[in-house]
């Protein structure tokens, strides 16, 4: 049992969809923090990651039977594949490297298309149902509230998994060649290092975190048919809304989507609807023109 | 000479399409000639996304916003105040206009991929918003039951698919040729240049982001009047319309054509919309991923096609142009000597 410091009575109602609203909002950073790599490392839009998404959400599907050794296969498999899929696209945009962000956001495309199609197919057109491990099935009380226990330990999880994102470009040698090769690419191949592995890399550890994002976060937004094409909405209005390439911006942006995706609907119903454009709108006026000069992976 | 040949051949195919578009509503059937209006209308924002990706350089993912705008202004309001398609295509321009017009500032100081992504975002946030605002849009159910509509003034209701599509087919023509006068004007002289070297043009005074501006809303109209067309043609819309797939056919359509290309534009995007719903026909099952393969096989075919886009022209200068420098004022020498002799 968890207990958390009970809030006055006017925010009571809402304690539980502000939970919710960070669970999401971390899922979601876990999500877009691939694309802020392959956006402000290799400069490509990848409109096929989604689809990486759906694959770590189908193999967690496919994979989980509610013990804590499926959970740790589903991650494996569900991180490698999703990689190895990163590894593909990077492979496919080989031959158009030297061409431009449109042709390779069209051949992304194309490969988000295939991918989704052939995922449809080998797991049906049904959104599969996730079991999640049947010690975290239950609920907790949260200030007087019932809580799902997974949705707790995946705030820890990928509060964790942020953190270590964060040391990784900070403190490694491979963060330290993704931001040289951010702030002046040429010259990080000038060094010795190629492009095209550079490239390769950040792919698949773009892959590798949508991956993980999609097995973990499968009971939070689970495997189906329009999976993709959400979790590609929400991390690009995140990166847009984070600046653009700033991971600290990025995680405050997922949290304010995340606020507004749960607590937004809760207190205001009727303007739903309109809470991300007008997000969008209010970091616009805030931010004014900084957004098209500011990009830094930091 | 090759250049002459070239433009034989485009001015040959042009008059050949345009025929075949006259008389297909009597060569095809009723559910063809419904089809047929569609594509027409999603190749009028193919020529809103050439206009902002080839001639101003803006690559842009989110024509669909203001072209869906425009098609739920004209559901829901334009068939509320008048019948009347001109007075329609009207409020649905204005919609897309002003939807536009509203997001310049997300858009306009952005360049290159970012653009992209911004523009995705606004499409895609858009088609959400049809999605949830069930009180006006329907939701994902769509608007159906739209009451047809009479193109002028005194003129009888659209009543079958062969009228509906010649209507679309008049409206799309007189707009395209709208689009082509105004690139022949200073306006859109001043456009192309900005897409090739926007530094030089703005150290030379032009307000580059104001003609952007103009670009982005002049397109928004267009799409939304377009949005317009396929409220005539399909009398029935859904957020499903608006997709962002459909963005990204368009703007393959649009590379096809040709980028900069504004007939081009029309007929790569109406080309790659009728492959869609033929595959969507004969493989009821796999057709996104014959789609996907086929659009990566594209842009492998198709490399060079794209590379008139605000940045990536820079590169390709050095080469091509150093060589011509020379041979120009030598050119110009040898030409008055042959009528000297003569």
């Amino acid at each position: 049992m968890i207990a958390v410091a009970a809030g006055t009575n006017r925010i009571d109602p809402y304690l539980i969809p502000a939970l919710d609203g960070v669970a999401y909002g971390l899922l979601v950073f876990v999500a877009a923090s691939g694309l802020v790599f392959c956006f402000g490392v290799a400069n490509i839009l990848n409109l096929a990651h989604g689809t990486l998404y759906a694959i770590g959400g189908y193999t967690a599907a496919a994979l989980l039977d509610g013990g804590w050794a499926s959970l740790a296969l589903a991650l494996a498999v569900g991180v490698l594949a999703a990689a190895a899929a990163g590894v593909l696209l990077a492979g496919l945009l080989t031959p158009v490297a030297t061409g431009n962000h449109l042709t390779q956001a069209l051949l992304t495309f194309g490969v988000a298309l295939a991918g989704g199609s052939l995922l449809v197919a080998g797991f049906g057109p049904d959104d599969p149902q996730v079991q999640v491990p049947a010690a975290l099935d239950g609920s907790v009380v949260v200030a007087g509230h019932r809580y799902a226990a997974y949705r707790l330990v995946f705030i820890v999880v990928a509060a964790v998994i942020a953190a270590g994102l964060y040391l990784a470009v900070r403190r490694t040698r491979a963060g330290m060649l993704v931001r040289a090769a951010v702030d002046d690419a040429e010259m990080v191949a000038c060094m010795g290092v190629s492009p095209a592995r550079i490239r390769a890399g950040v792919l698949a550890a773009a892959g590798a975190l949508a991956g993980a994002a999609g097995v973990l976060g499968a009971p939070i937004i689970g495997p189906g048919a329009d999976t993709a094409d959400t979790v590609l909405l929400l991390s690009l209005v995140v990166v847009v809304l984070g600046g653009l390439g700033s991971m600290a911006g990025t995680l405050l942006a997922a949290l304010a989507i995340g606020e507004i995706q749960t607590l937004g609907v809760a207190l205001l119903p009727s303007a739903a609807p309109f809470l991300l454009f007008a997000a969008m709108a209010a970091v616009l006026a805030v931010r004014a023109r900084g957004f098209a000069t500011n990009r830094r992976v930091t | 000479m090759r250049d002459e040949v070239i433009r034989r051949v485009r001015g040959a195919v042009a008059a050949l399409v345009l025929a075949g578009l006259v008389v297909a509503p009597w060569a095809v059937d009723d559910y063809t000639a419904a089809i047929l209006a569609r594509t027409l209308a999603l190749g009028l924002v193919g020529v809103s996304v050439a206009l902002l990706t080839g001639v101003a350089g803006m690559p842009t993912l989110g024509q669909t916003a203001p072209y869906a705008a425009g098609a739920y202004a004209c559901a829901v309001l334009g068939s509320q105040i008048s019948d009347v398609g001109v007075v329609q295509l009207a409020v649905a321009a204005g919609a897309g206009a002003v939807l536009a017009a509203l997001t310049v500032p997300l858009v306009v100081p952005a360049r290159g991929v970012i653009v992209l992504m911004i523009t995705l975002a606004i499409g895609e946030l858009v088609v959400t918003v049809l999605g949830r605002w069930r009180s006006v849009t329907g939701g994902t159910d769509g608007l159906a039951g739209i009451s047809p509509v009479r193109p002028f003034w005194g003129l009888p209701v659209l009543a079958n698919d062969q009228a509906r599509y010649l209507y679309t087919l008049v409206v799309v023509a007189t707009l395209v040729g709208a689009v082509l006068l105004l690139l022949r004007t200073r306006f859109g002289l001043l456009l192309r240049a900005g897409r090739d070297d926007e530094t030089r043009l703005r150290a030379s005074g032009h307000r580059v982001p104001l003609h952007l501006s103009g670009a982005h809303i002049a397109a928004g109209a267009i799409a939304g009047a377009a949005g317009s067309l396929l409220v005539v043609a399909q009398q029935y819309i859904s957020p499903a319309d608006f997709g962002f797939d459909t963005s990204a056919l368009l703007l393959l359509g649009v590379v096809i054509g040709g980028t900069a290309s504004v007939g081009g534009a029309l007929v790569g995007a109406a080309l790659v919309i009728a492959v869609r719903d033929w595959l969507f026909g004969v493989l009821p099952g796999h057709a996104p991923l014959v789609l996907g393969a086929l659009f990566v096989a594209t842009v492998y075919l198709l490399p060079t096609g794209v590379n008139r886009v605000r940045g990536a022209r820079v590169r390709l200068r050095p080469p091509t142009a150093p060589p011509s420098r020379p041979d120009a004022p030598a050119a110009r020498d040898h030409a008055p000597v042959p009528e000297l002799h003569a």
